[in-house]
C-alpha cells in the first residue's frame, strides 16, 4: 500500500468527491417533464444518484489502497467487509450499462471473443468491459479477488473462473446447496464450515487480520439494512402505493452493492421516513392508481421507463416483485449471536436457490398481501434460474387465484432481443383482459 | 338498432381485412387484401371496398375498431383493440360453444381462452420466431416453388413426411434445400413442414390449456392438411370457420357494436 495512493484517495474521498457531486448538481440539466399519469417523483432519488455515482467515482482511486473484490449479487459480502475489500458488482455495472442502451455493444464484444449469445447477458457485458476497458463508470478498479456463490446461479462461478483465468487472481467459491424441500442441518453445517475457511484465504489476500468485533457490527448493520429494506417495501402495501417497482428497481442498487456499510443503512432511512411519509399523505406513485401488479424476474434495464409510462398511463402500478423482495426475504435469519449458521440460512435460502413450491406459495402471499389485480413475468434466457418454471407458476397462480398474467419474453440487459411491436401487443391484450376481469 | 352499421379492420403483417356488420351482427361485406408497405393507405382501400360491396356511405358507419399490428395507423378508427381480444369474440360469435381460439396468423400465432361471452380470460403467443406461423408457410412455399394452396391440398394430408427440425425459419429452409437436393418428394416435404407447425401449436396450446370447443382462426385454417394433423394431435375435432382469415375483423365490428 503506499502512501502516495493512500493520500491521494483520502483527498479525492473528502474533497473530491464531494466537489464533484456538487459540480455536478449545479451542470444538471433542466429536469425532465414528468409525465402526467406519474404522482411526484421521490425526492430520495437524488441521495441515491450521489451514493452511487461517488462509489464508482472513488474505485478508480482505490487500487493500491484497498484491495478490490468483484462479488455476485448473491454473495456473503459481509465476511469481505470485515477485511476491507473495496466491492465491485459486476452485475450491478452491467445493470448500469443496460440501462444506458449500450449492452448490446459490450455483448459483441464478448461474442466476438467467442462467448455464446446464449450466455447471461450481465456476464457477456462484464467479460466485453473486461476485454475492452469501456465502461460508463468512468474505469472499473481490476479486483484482487473475486467472490461468488451459485445460490443465485450456476453461470457465475463459470462466468468468474475465466476472469480469474484472464487475470490470474484468486477466485472463492461459496457453494449453496439447492433447498430442493428444506435446508437440512448438514447444509447449514457444510456452509458454515466454508465461510470459516474463507478467513485465512481472505486474511492472505487483504494482508489484514480478521476481528469478531469487526465483522459483527457489519452483520448488524447488514441485517438492519435489508430489514429497512423490507419495511420499505412493505409500505406498499398501501393503496396508492408511495412508489411504483420500477423506482424501486433502482433503489435496490444500495442493498445490493454497498450492504454492510453505513452509507446503505443511512440511505435507506432516509428512503423510508420519505415513503413512509407518502403514505401519511396518501400520495401515490402514479396519479391514479386502479389496477396492482406483481413483476417476477430481473428487470429490463432497458425498458424501465417505456414499461413505468406504458402501466401508468393506463392507472396500473407494480407495486410489488420477487426481485426486489430477494433481498428483505431471508435477512430476518441474520443473527449476530450465530454468524455463521445464521449467514448460511440467510444465504442458503434466497429464492433462486429454493424450490418452486417455496416460490409459489411465496408469489400467492404477496399477491394476497400487496392487493394484486394482475401479473407480468419477465422470462429471460440470460436468467435460467429465474425463468425456468414461470409456466408451471403462471399456470398454478391463474387457476388458483383468478389472476390474469403474461409473460414478456425479453432479456435483462441486452436490448437486441426487445421486440417492441411484440411486447406491445402482449401487453395491451393483457390489460384488455384485467380491464374485463376487474370490471366485466 | 339495425339501421346502424359497424366496421371491424384488422390491419395484419400480411393481409387487411374490413367486415362490415349492422346493429344485429348480420355480415354484410367482407374484403381481404394485401397489406403491401402501407398500412393506412390498405385500411383506407379495403374500408372503400368494404362499403361498396354493402351499399353503404362512410357516414352511416357510426363506429370503426382498429385490430392488427397497423391498428394506430387507421386515421378513420374510433377505437383499437388488439387482434388477440377480437379474434375471441369474432371466433365466438361464429361458433357460440368455442372457449379456446387458435388464431394462426401471418407473423404470429396465439391460443386464446374465452368465457361464455367471448372475453379474452388468457392467452399465449409464439415467441419471437417465425415459425409456426403463416409467414413461415409463405417461405417455404417460394422456396419449393408451390402457391399455397397446393401447399393444402388434400393430396399432402398422409403419408410419409420428411423430418425439419428446426424451429428457425431460416434454417428449416436450408433443411428443406438439403431435402430436396436429396429428391425427397415434395409432398413429403410438405407434410413435414405442417407437423413441424402442429407441434409448435400443439405445445403452446399445452401450455395454457383447452376450454369448451376450439376454433381455428387465420388464414392458415384454409390449409387442409395441416387441419387435419392438428385434430389429430389434439384428439378433437376443429371449427373452422368460412372466412378464417376475416374473424379477426368480424370480432373488431362486433367490438365496435357492442362498445358504442
Amino acid at each position: 500500500m503506499s502512501l502516495r495512493a493512500e493520500l491521494k484517495y483520502k483527498i479525492i474521498k473528502d474533497y473530491g468527491a464531494p466537489a464533484l457531486m456538487a459540480f455536478q448538481d449545479l451542470k444538471k440539466r433542466k429536469p425532465r417533464p414528468i409525465p402526467e399519469a406519474f404522482g411526484p417523483p421521490l425526492e430520495s432519488n437524488k441521495r441515491l444518484k450521489e451514493i452511487l455515482s461517488r462509489h464508482y467515482f472513488l474505485a478508480r482511486y482505490v487500487p493500491g489502497v484497498k484491495k478490490v473484490a468483484w462479488v455476485t449479487s448473491g454473495a456473503p459480502v459481509e465476511l469481505l467487509r470485515a477485511f476491507d475489500f473495496y466491492t465491485i458488482y459486476p452485475e450491478n455495472h452491467s445493470a448500469l450499462v443496460g440501462a444506458r442502451k449500450q449492452g448490446a455493444d459490450y455483448c459483441s464484444i464478448a461474442e466476438g471473443s467467442g462467448y455464446s449469445q446464449d450466455l447471461c447477458s450481465y456476464a457477456r457485458i462484464d467479460l466485453g468491459h473486461l476485454l475492452s476497458g469501456k465502461t460508463p463508470a468512468g474505469k472499473l478498479p481490476k479486483p484482487d479477488l473475486l467472490f461468488c456463490s451459485n445460490n443465485i446461479c450456476q453461470t457465475v462461478l463459470y462466468w468468474y473462473k475465466a476472469i480469474a483465468h484472464e487475470l490470474n487472481i484468486p477466485l472463492i467459491h461459496f457453494d449453496a446447496p439447492f433447498v430442493a424441500t428444506e435446508q437440512t442441518e448438514a447444509d447449514i453445517n457444510y456452509m458454515a464450515q466454508q465461510l470459516q475457511d474463507m478467513i485465512p484465504i481472505l486474511e492472505r489476500v487483504s494482508q489484514r487480520v480478521f476481528y469478531v468485533d469487526v465483522f459483527e457490527r457489519i452483520l448488524k448493520s447488514s441485517q438492519e439494512t435489508s430489514q429497512t429494506w423490507g419495511a420499505i417495501l412493505n409500505a406498499m402495501e398501501a393503496q396508492p402505493a408511495p412508489m411504483t417497482i420500477f423506482d424501486a428497481f433502482g433503489h435496490l442498487a444500495p442493498i445490493v452493492s454497498l450492504r454492510g456499510l453505513p452509507v446503505a443503512q443511512d440511505y435507506y432511512n432516509i428512503l423510508r421516513e420519505e415513503v413512509d411519509t407518502r403514505v401519511a399523505q396518501g400520495i401515490g406513485a402514479i396519479s391514479d392508481e386502479r389496477y396492482r401488479l406483481i413483476w417476477d424476474n430481473i428487470a429490463i434495464w432497458y425498458k424501465v421507463r417505456f414499461l413505468a409510462t406504458f402501466f401508468a398511463e393506463r392507472k396500473m402500478n407494480f407495486v410489488t416483485a420477487t426481485y426486489t423482495n430477494a433481498w428483505a426475504e431471508t435477512t430476518g435469519y441474520l443473527d449476530v449471536t450465530k454468524p455463521w449458521t445464521s449467514m448460511a440460512k440467510t444465504y442458503g435460502r434466497i429464492i433462486l436457490n429454493n424450490n418452486l413450491k417455496h416460490r409459489l406459495d411465496l408469489m400467492k402471499k404477496m399477491i394476497k398481501t400487496y392487493s394484486v389485480d394482475g401479473m407480468v413475468m419477465h422470462s429471460t434466457r440470460s436468467c435460467k434460474p429465474y425463468s425456468v418454471g414461470q409456466f408451471d407458476l403462471r399456470k398454478a397462480i391463474t387457476a388458483d387465484l383468478n389472476l390474469p398474467a403474461v409473460i414478456l419474453d425479453a432479456d435483462i440487459a441486452d436490448e437486441r432481443v426487445w421486440s417492441e411491436q411484440q411486447i406491445h401487443t402482449r401487453l395491451e391484450a393483457f390489460c384488455e383482459t384485467l380491464e374485463g376481469s376487474k370490471h366485466g | 338498432m339495425v339501421d346502424l352499421y359497424f366496421a371491424g379492420v384488422d390491419v395484419g403483417s400480411l393481409s387487411t381485412d374490413v367486415v362490415i356488420i349492422d346493429g344485429g351482427s348480420n355480415v354484410l361485406s367482407e374484403v381481404v387484401i394485401p397489406t403491401g408497405v402501407n398500412g393506412s393507405e390498405a385500411a383506407e382501400n379495403a374500408f372503400n371496398s368494404a362499403l361498396g360491396l354493402a351499399k353503404l356511405t362512410r357516414e352511416s358507419i357510426v363506429a370503426v375498431t382498429a385490430t392488427g399490428y397497423g391498428r394506430a395507423s387507421v386515421a378513420f378508427a374510433t377505437g383499437k383493440t388488439t387482434e388477440i381480444s377480437c379474434h375471441g369474440v369474432g371466433a365466438h360469435h361464429l361458433f357460440p360453444k368455442t372457449g379456446t381460439v387458435i388464431d394462426i396468423g401471418g407473423q404470429d400465432s396465439k391460443v386464446i381462452q374465452v368465457d361464455s361471452q367471448g372475453r379474452m380470460l388468457d392467452f399465449t403467443m409464439n415467441d419471437k420466431c417465425a415459425a409456426g406461423t403463416g409467414r413461415f408457410l409463405e417461405v417455404m412455399a417460394t422456396r419449393l416453388e408451390l402457391d399455397l394452396d397446393e401447399l393444402s391440398s388434400p393430396l399432402n394430408i398422409s403419408g410419409e413426411s420428411a423430418p425439419i427440425s428446426s424451429t428457425c425459419t431460416v434454417f428449416a429452409e436450408s433443411e428443406v434445400i438439403s431435402l430436396l437436393a436429396k429428391h425427397t418428394p415434395r409432398e413429403h416435404i410438405v407434410h413435414g413442414l405442417q407437423r413441424s407447425i402442429v407441434n409448435r401449436i400443439w405445445s403452446m396450446v399445452a401450455s395454457i390449456g383447452i376450454e369448451g370447443e376450439v376454433t381455428l382462426t387465420g388464414g392458415v385454417a384454409n390449409n387442409q392438411g395441416l387441419v387435419k394433423l392438428l385434430e389429430e394431435k389434439l384428439g378433437l375435432p376443429l371449427n373452422i370457420p368460412e372466412n378464417p382469415q376475416t374473424v379477426g375483423a368480424l370480432g373488431a365490428a362486433q367490438i365496435a357494436c357492442r362498445k358504442y
